[in-house]
């Protein structure tokens, strides 16, 4: 499609896949620390609960991740072919995902959750084949 | 960990697979029928959201939004992003069954995958409780806030 070189295009898509990864951790992080919207709701109302996700300083850090993540897609998309440069950092996340929730956000990322991450992971390069 | 799924936080997990793969699908047929947009005329990019399918896609991701917040609310991450994979699934088997589009073998074993990992995951416990839990200050502060303003009101 162009001449970027490959190590240009995988550094590309681990730009995406850390980003994509931040954003996700930085929203379940703060959304850990909001606590369960039905308890929020319960007490607070639904307003309460929005202004509760609104006013976490968290919660918009990962937003921004989550936007950079997408323009870096965007960009690597005008230089690399989508068939390689989509279902890579889908699958490649899933990984990175698992790894940052379990020594960033403590989960407890049994044998079952990296059979689960491992299947999703291949899946989705199957999917885009 | 603990299993804290009721029948309502499954349907949150139904509402987070099938907002994003329906919202996508809306925004792209919409994009569609708009046609491609040329850099020197982004003006038409605030044009087109007066489109119905591109404003149904819109309301649609914002629903899927929601929805994958709240389930992080109970959930953690582990568990609720293969939910949210399950929409690389709903696509193919729509374009097979109702578009009769064919599906290559690898794309079949990608969908079996894809499948056996979501229904794996969603076996097993839904949350981690940890001896020290992360400070709610958030909610505590919202909580604390309305009580006393019930207080007040009384």
């Amino acid at each position: 499609m162009t001449n970027t070189t490959p190590t240009s295009v995988w550094l590309m898509i681990g730009m995406i896949v850390a980003l994509a990864t931040a954003g996700d951790v930085l929203i379940a992080g703060a959304m850990r620390r909001i606590g369960d919207f039905d308890e929020i709701r319960t007490h607070a109302g639904l307003g309460g609960a929005v202004a509760a996700v609104l006013t976490n300083a968290r919660f918009f850090m990962g937003v921004g991740c989550m936007a950079l993540s997408f323009f870096t897609l965007l960009f690597a998309l005008s230089w690399a072919d989508v068939s390689l440069v989509a279902p890579a950092s889908a699958a490649l996340t899933f990984v990175t995902n698992a790894f940052a929730a379990k020594w960033i956000l403590k989960e407890n990322v049994d044998r079952r959750r990296w059979f689960a991450a491992l299947c999703v992971c291949v899946g989705v390069f199957f999917l885009a084949r | 960990m603990q299993s804290t799924m009721t029948f309502r936080r499954y349907m949150v997990l139904v509402a987070v697979m099938l907002g994003a793969s329906f919202g996508d699908t809306f925004l792209s047929k919409g994009m569609k029928q708009v046609g491609p947009v040329s850099i020197h005329h982004l003006s038409t990019l605030i044009v087109v959201l007066k489109a119905p399918w591109i404003l149904a896609g819109i309301v649609l991701l914002i629903g899927f939004f929601a929805s994958y917040l709240t389930a992080l609310s109970w959930a953690d991450l582990t568990f609720v992003l293969p939910a949210t994979s399950f929409g690389y699934v709903i696509i193919p088997l729509l374009s097979h069954f109702w578009l009769h589009e064919y599906i290559s073998p690898a794309r079949w074993a990608g969908i079996f995958l894809i499948t056996l990992g979501v229904g794996f995951v969603t076996q097993g416990p839904s949350y981690t409780s940890h001896a020290h839990p992360i400070p709610t200050d958030d909610a505590a502060a919202l909580t604390s806030s309305s009580e006393n303003a019930r207080e007040r009101s009384a």
